[in-house]
């Protein structure tokens, strides 16, 4: 620990850097982004040291709840710190802000991850010092949102659908379709997330419904195809009640009748239904798309040694049971099945936690959408102009 | 304005007003007894769970502790610095003057959303790590501006001839200071100081550019209210407490605010 | 001036007078009053060093990286001069449509607030006995204490669709309002968080005025609206000037209420906020951004004119 005064010293004297023309020349904005230190094998630790007292996470809010968070704090030492993220966006910035070395890890979605492997924001990890690891479901080991070219840039961590959320008491007979977001007879009584990534959504739709279209992977759009999921959605605009930006935001949409059908993710339905809403939700029969969520470790992280710790004790099967509990999602340890059904009967099997990987490879999983469409062709959209498009439909 | 009708009037519209401003708040404190975790009208029950929750909840305890003490600091920062430029200003006639009263002006007449941008792109330049202090960095910047406004009104109503009088009487400038001016300004310094401290304690927008991993309390308030769940709940328990420690502060102003004429005994 | 002068206070304490330190001192504050301008000097450098080196510095950082761009390959910023922001800015009808959205709710927010706030301060400062008037200022001062998001969230429970205000309507069998996540609730929300903030400066504005004046108006045969029009208007201008300085540039920079209440309906603050956080495309955000701190620039030089700065 430096003194504080020498902190405040070294705060002023920084401060003082920043004139316009130290600015100028430094260079504004994106801040660290910019070394690609993206090491190699050799330069993977072999070994877990002794933890620096500290993990700074970015992380989605309940995900780091006391429950397994202070017996982490006993057991390394390292004593943990949140800052909590409203959207995949908002991770990638942060993860980059101060530099980059702010944060040691961040819980990024797979709508997040590929961006910060890409902007050197991420470091490949040791997955041998991870003793879990190797239980994880074999979609999630290596997933395309965080292993580029053999490296993995973090251990998944929890995943989930995204589902079709219902009133009972007014949708009848019951959906079976995601047509039924983009149906007029519910006009107003509409909600879907406000994220760019809906944008696959609708491109998924479209693969099932327009074969014409010739949508293969919803993340990797051609111009043409693109441009009609951008019009589904602006077709779609007028029937929407809300956009949920937050989950708490389509609980309460929900709860209250604002809305009665939407696309959802499982927590909401839980947190519905315990409080005695009259919801359900399911996987309609096009399947759907998915999000899957990754512990990624900073290429600035100032405590490696807790962020390992973290890793390795966050992916044990019983604390991957209890976060899945808790928000109400997948876990990525196969093992956590057991400690699942021991917190609440039945539990493994309503979140899928022991379904055959057939299940899983129905699953379009979130990844961030590049230029690089995966087939040779590099004319797909990328992630900027999908937001820009967002912002459209929105608008 | 004499005739009684007009009168009643306005009172009937103070009425309103005055419901308008409190009911909301009212309704935040009759919430923290809601037993249901998803939030509706009609309340259909009633419990104190969410007190229990929330006590043994260490972030609200570790927020409100993160608030109080950016609070404090930055208030201290505003009365020094606003202070000095409240005097600055109001004695001496420089070359700049115009500008830099305009330029104090400029933290609570930018949207705070530019300001935070600015100041979290500059420390990003500077290599400095988001902390308590880029906080205090961001909230002093406004607070300044407060008790430089409070500071200089009253300046601006006291009669420079005290302090000429008590230079002619013999007294030094830190006599001066410490039992002419200072008892003149120090009703108004503690008024811009608690809503320095206020504004400083509730900021949100600027605060999120400028915290790092830590969460002052109107940070995990957005949290919780991104989040819903059985984190929401305690956000109204937790704005309740905070309305009941609240009342000190609100004693304190309107104490002085009596005492200076604000509000005036007829 | 501390340790010089403690350590000489020590001194003269031993050789048994404070005569050293005294004459030192006055000797000192004597040349600091000979010397205005030092005095000026040691006042304003460290308000205006902490203003210039971080404020400004940083404002005027954020302003020169609007003119640069953002690399769509690498997501990194390009540091070569261009116009490209502003023009893709003026040729969105999106862009404009958000500009226009959120400065119209933010006019109508500070013109309600002014509403609202003028018979209520009036009320406060001239008609309320001592005791109601202390009432009223804890009324105005308790709001400013409870959290802003709070507030909103509250409002959130009062407007939705079965919420509290739908459900009195229901009582009173009168239709519902619709006004859940639109511009009417943001245009409700923003009066209601910002209103303390009018009235503050308004009250203190009507209070200062003399009691003569209104006297002497009703004397030379003004009735109550006359006064009202041509002596307190006037008057209290300028503290109404500088309570919608307050209400404009808060509602203008607000990207938090849209959120929450907003429906999906974008504030300028949402475009900054979303393009922050999008790919970190901080020149947009900032080209964006320069649109309100013009907004306010005009406004403030108005204000300025209209002798507001006074009464802030």
């Amino acid at each position: 620990m430096r003194p504080k005064w020498k902190r405040l010293a070294s705060l002023s004297a920084g401060l003082a850097l920043v004139g316009a023309t130290a600015f100028l020349a430094a260079g504004c904005g994106g801040g660290g982004g910019g070394k690609t230190t993206t090491g190699n094998d050799s330069n993977l630790p072999q070994s877990i040291g002794k933890g620096e007292g500290a993990l700074n996470l970015v992380a989605w809010e309940g995900y780091t709840e006391a429950q397994w968070v202070k017996p982490f704090e006993q057991q390394t030492g390292c004593t943990v710190h949140a800052k909590y993220a409203g959207s995949s966006d908002e991770m990638v910035t942060l993860m980059r802000s101060g530099g980059g070395g702010q944060y040691d890890m961040v819980s990024a979605s797979g709508d997040a991850s590929l961006r910060l492997i890409r902007g050197g924001d991420v470091q490949p990890v040791n997955t041998d010092l991870i003793p879990d690891w190797k239980n994880f479901i074999g979609v999630l080991q290596s997933p395309p949102h965080n292993t580029v070219d053999g490296k993995h840039y973090g251990i998944s961590l929890q995943w989930g659908p995204n589902t079709l959320l219902y009133r009972t008491d007014k949708i009848t007979p019951v959906p079976t379709s995601w047509g039924d977001i983009y149906d007029p007879k519910w006009n107003g009584r509409i909600t879907i997330p406000d994220n760019p990534i809906q944008i696959a959504d609708a491109a998924y739709y479209l693969s099932k419904t327009n074969s014409d279209l010739g949508i293969d992977d919803p993340y990797e759009l051609n111009q043409e195809q693109f441009d009609a999921a951008v019009n589904l959605l602006k077709e779609q605009r007028p029937l929407i009640k809300q956009f949920w930006p937050f989950a708490s935001d389509e609980i309460e949409l929900f709860k209250r009748g604002d809305v009665w059908i939407g696309a959802s993710w499982p927590y909401q339905t839980n947190i519905l239904q315990a409080d005695g809403a009259p919801v359900k939700d399911l996987v309609p029969s096009e399947g759907t798309t998915g999000w899957a969520d990754t512990w990624m470790l900073s290429t600035k992280a100032k405590h490696p040694n807790c962020a390992y710790l973290w890793m390795k004790y966050i992916s044990t099967p019983k604390v991957q049971a209890q976060q899945a509990i808790s928000y109400g999602e997948t876990p990525a340890n196969k093992l956590a099945c057991a400690d699942m059904d021991k917190i609440e009967k039945g539990s493994c099997a309503k979140y899928h936690a022991n379904a055959p990987t057939s299940y899983y490879d129905s699953i379009k999983f979130w990844k961030t959408p590049i230029s690089d469409c995966g087939n040779g062709d590099t004319n797909c959209i990328d992630y900027t102009k999908w937001v820009t498009a967002w912002q459209e439909v929105k608008g | 304005m004499r005739t009684n009708g007009s009168r009643v009037a306005l009172g009937v519209w103070t009425g309103l007003v005055t419901v308008f401003l409190l009911f909301p708040i009212v309704l935040i404190m009759v919430y923290a007894f809601n037993k249901a975790t998803v939030q509706s009208w009609p309340i259909t029950g009633f419990s104190i769970k969410w007190f229990t929750k929330a006590w043994h909840n260490q972030e609200i305890r570790d927020a409100l502790w993160l608030s109080l003490k950016a609070g404090l600091l930055s208030t201290g920062i505003a009365i020094l610095l606003g202070t000095a430029a409240a005097f600055a200003v109001h004695r001496f006639r420089f070359f700049g003057r115009e500008v830099v009263s305009f330029v104090l002006i400029l933290p609570l007449a930018l949207p705070g959303i530019v300001t935070g941008m600015a100041l979290n792109s500059s420390f990003t330049v500077a290599g400095i790590d988001l902390s308590l202090w880029t906080i205090v960095v961001g909230h002093a910047t406004f607070c300044i501006v407060i008790v430089y406004n409070n500071a200089l009104a009253r300046l601006r109503r006291t009669q420079s001839s005290l302090v000429e009088a008590s230079m002619d009487l013999g007294a030094d400038g830190w006599q001066t200071f410490r039992f002419v001016t200072l008892p003149v300004m120090s009703t108004a310094l503690v008024s811009g100081a608690l809503l320095a401290f206020a504004l400083s304690f509730d900021e949100v927008i600027v605060t999120y550019f400028t915290a790092g991993a830590q969460n002052t309390l109107p940070l995990w308030i957005l949290g919780a209210i991104r989040h819903g769940g059985s984190t929401l709940p305690q956000v109204n328990v937790a704005v309740l407490v905070v309305i009941l420690l609240t009342l000190i502060p609100v004693a304190i102003s309107v104490r002085f605010a009596r005492d200076t004429g604000v509000l005036r005994r007829r | 001036m501390g340790n010089g002068l403690a350590r000489g206070e020590g001194v003269s304490v031993v050789a048994g007078g404070r005569s050293g330190w005294a004459a030192r001192r006055l000797r000192l504050s004597a040349g600091l009053w000979r010397r205005p301008w030092l005095r000026a000097v040691a006042l304003l450098t460290p308000p205006a060093a902490w203003f210039v080196v971080i404020y400004l510095a940083a404002l005027v950082a954020l302003f020169v990286s609007a003119f640069w761009a953002l690399d769509p390959l690498t997501s990194k910023i390009v540091h070569s001069w261009t116009f490209d922001n502003f023009t893709q800015i003026f040729e969105s009808s999106t862009y404009r449509t958000i500009a226009f959205r959120t400065i119209g709710i933010a006019a109508a927010v500070t013109l309600t607030c002014a509403v609202v706030a003028l018979p209520f301060a009036y009320f406060m400062a001239r008609i309320a006995s001592p005791r109601l008037r202390t009432i009223l200022f804890v009324v105005i001062l308790v709001p400013l204490w409870v959290s802003y998001l709070a507030r909103v969230y509250s409002w959130k429970l009062i407007l939705a669709q079965d919420g509290l205000l739908n459900w009195t309507l229901d009582k009173l069998h009168l239709p519902n309002a619709g006004v859940a996540y639109s511009s009417w609730a943001m245009w409700i929300v923003f009066s209601y968080v910002w209103l303390p903030f009018m009235i503050l400066p308004v009250y203190a504005a009507m209070e200062r005025i003399p009691d003569s004046y209104l006297e002497a108006s009703s004397d030379l045969g003004a009735r109550g609206w006359r006064t009202m029009r041509s002596v307190v208007l006037p008057l209290v201008f300028p503290g109404l000037v500088a309570g919608s300085i307050f209400t404009f540039s808060l509602t203008l920079g607000d990207f938090i209420t849209p959120q929450l209440v907003g429906g999906g309906k974008q504030f300028i603050g949402n475009v900054v906020y979303g393009n922050v956080g999008v790919a970190g495309n901080i020149p947009f955000a900032a080209a964006y951004a320069t649109i309100p701190m013009m907004v306010m620039a005009i406004y403030l030089v108005i204000a300025r004119r209209l002798g507001a700065f006074e009464a802030l």
